[in-house]
């Protein structure tokens, strides 16, 4: 698969990357997959989980970073850490579930090395043997190896394979707003994770899921299907049972609402590639429900603080190069790239902590119906996702087009805004940030 | 489990073949008729998981719900069914958990294998159904269906476009 401008003949960016078009080999060629891995994802600070994942002492969940595995744990000390799943004796992974509780200690399942929860060696069975080795305990190479960095941020934990590089904060900069917009939607700051997560993989490269996250053009296309079945059938509730749909109905009958309704959205190209939707789905109506939350909302907030939060209009966020954030929503999709055409997507969604129950159920109705293995919209999708795929490994053609509005975008302070949603300008601020990953001088 | 008669083991079998047939052909009218209008057909997202209503499912849906499937799979720009996933149903070990003497209601355990084509590739799901059926004048109808594929967690390759 490796194409032209691949590693094998010298890693050209120049060649790959064009202000309002990139090449085929960016998806398609397995050496800069590889280089990827290296640069972008073991370099940048990748979404682990959120720390409600693990609650009590000993409970730990495991993902990947890269092609890292890693452990996130809870300190009996209340702390986070995230530690690389790998016994330091033989190399055996120390935990092979995905979430669990270890207790006070992570035990080998090979020759019993304990480890603490900060991954420190506790005990190994047999000590004698190591005199007159190298052999000490003291040595960090005998203990669990921390990630280089660790953050968290109102929940969300971030970690880092490289110790160089802007703290999270400064990372994430202006698009902070996003994971601040979900957090601050519950009455009481904080969100909280709820254990089902979906795991779906795409048979696509990661960037081609991160493009159509905030491709404004395609719902109505791709959606057009399902979108249309629904509001049929909001039609025919009404008229059979005299009562108006549920709400949820209206998350996937809007996937096909007029192709102009779509381009009256804003989208926000951020620093370091990551990108928001400003738009409104109609989340904030005047039923009974949402009146009393909103009622919540200005005890916790006071009046003119819970108006700035419920007026805040983003629909989704991108923190390049791994999550996929929809705040007025609480889902979260964080990318784990496989292959250079296979990438897992992770589903999460929260719980808005203060909120009553009716809202929670928003949320689980659009966990439901756009993000579980049964989804009638993403079906559609990841058919174009791989559609995608294996257009871009043929010889039909090099280059992806991102012209649309090309040149035309507002840019204040480093942050650009289209001038219509249809604009590919998101797609154009990923490869921005693309570029400066993949040519940076070395890898980690 | 209850004993049932020759014959109330024979009419639930039969239910559920048919089930199994009308999936495979892909008779979504009768598909509709199989369950009763308050009926659900629910697939858990783990095997711990008690009720439905208000947790994450891989499928939870009613009445209308369906309905928005079926013309979902049935419009002509329903893109990821082109080509059109073709399934095939197996079921046995019917087993009838309990048997109301008055009504004739029933609850019935029973397993699946399915193989699904689709894009020149076939994938397999295994495992049980739960049938809470109602005895009406016309036949049984579904007032829950419980599905647990063994493979709940995940992880999915492609979604499942439609009930298994």
């Amino acid at each position: 698969m490796a194409g032209a401008t691949g590693i094998d003949n010298g890693f050209d960016v120049d060649a790959l990357v064009e202000p309002d078009r990139v090449h085929r080999d960016c998806y398609a060629d397995d050496a800069v997959f590889e280089r990827e891995i290296r640069r972008i994802f073991h370099k940048s600070w990748i979404y682990v989980g959120h720390e409600s994942q693990v609650p009590k002492a000993g409970d730990y969940a495991t993902t990947v970073i890269g092609r890292q595995p890693v452990i996130m744990v809870r300190h009996q000390d209340r702390s986070i850490h995230v530690l690389y799943n790998r016994c330091p004796h033989r190399g055996a992974k120390l935990c092979s579930q995905r979430a669990g509780n270890v207790g006070g200690v992570f035990t080998c399942s090979y020759h019993s090395w304990q480890f603490k929860l900060d991954g420190k060696v506790r005990h190994i069975p047999i000590q004698s043997g190591y005199d007159n080795t190298r052999f000490n305990l003291d040595d960090p190479n005998f203990h669990m190896k921390p990630v280089a960095r660790m953050e968290v941020y109102r929940g969300f934990v971030f970690a880092s394979l490289t110790a160089a590089g802007p703290g999270l904060t400064d990372w994430l900069g202006t698009a902070i707003a996003g994971i601040d917009d979900m957090c601050d939607r519950a009455p009481e700051g904080e969100v909280e994770v709820v254990p089902t997560c979906f795991r779906m993989i795409q048979r696509s490269n990661w960037k081609i899921f991160l493009e159509n996250q905030l491709d404004a053009v395609h719902p109505s296309i791709t959606h057009a299907s399902t979108g249309l079945a629904a509001q049929k059938v909001e039609v025919e509730m009404q008229a059979e049972t005299g009562k108006p749909p549920p709400l949820s109905y209206h998350y996937i009958s809007a996937f096909a609402m007029e192709l102009d309704k779509w381009g009256a959205l804003d989208v926000v190209g951020h620093p370091n590639g990551h990108c928001v939707l400003q738009g409104y789905m109609g989340l904030r109506p005047t039923d009974p429900d949402t009146l009393e939350y909103e009622e919540v909302m200005r005890k916790h907030y006071g009046a003119e603080r819970t108006e700035e939060i419920l007026d805040v209009n983003i629909h989704h966020l991108l923190v390049y190069p791994c999550l996929s954030i929809q705040s007025p929503l609480q889902q979260l999709r964080a990318v784990r790239p496989l292959a250079t055409n296979k990438t897992l997507t992770e589903i999460w969604h929260f719980r808005l902590k203060g909120a009553p129950e009716p809202i929670y159920r928003r949320a689980l109705d659009y966990f439901y119906l756009v993000n579980s293995p049964s989804t009638m919209i993403n079906a559609d999708d990841l058919h174009n996702f791989r559609k995608c795929q294996e257009g871009l490994e043929s010889e039909g053609g090099d280059w992806v087009s991102f012209h649309r509005n090309a040149g035309q975008d507002r840019v204040v302070d480093g942050v650009a805004t289209s001038i219509i949603g249809f604009s590919e300008l998101p797609m154009r601020n990923q490869f921005q940030a693309w570029r400066d990953y993949m040519s940076a001088e070395t890898d980690a | 489990m209850s004993v049932v008669s020759l014959e109330t083991q024979h009419r639930v079998e039969q239910f559920l073949y048919r089930q199994a047939e009308i999936l495979d052909e892909r008779m979504w009218d009768d598909w509709l008729a199989l369950f009763t209008l308050e009926g659900h057909y629910w697939m858990p997202a783990s095997p711990e998981q008690e009720v439905g209503e208000g947790q994450a499912n891989i499928f939870y849906e009613d009445h209308y719900l369906m309905r928005v499937r079926i013309g979902r799979v049935n419009h002509p720009n329903a893109w990821s069914q082109y080509p059109p996933n073709r399934t095939g149903h197996v079921v046995s070990n019917v087993v009838v958990e309990s048997e109301d003497a008055a009504s004739g209601d029933l609850v019935v355990r029973s397993k699946f294998y399915v193989a699904e084509y689709r894009q020149d590739e076939q994938r397999f799901f295994a495992g049980k159904y739960r049938h809470d059926l109602v005895n009406t004048p016309e036949g049984y109808r579904i007032s829950l269906q419980r599905v647990d594929i063994i493979n709940a967690e995940g992880p999915f390759d492609y979604v499942l476009q439609y009930w298994i």
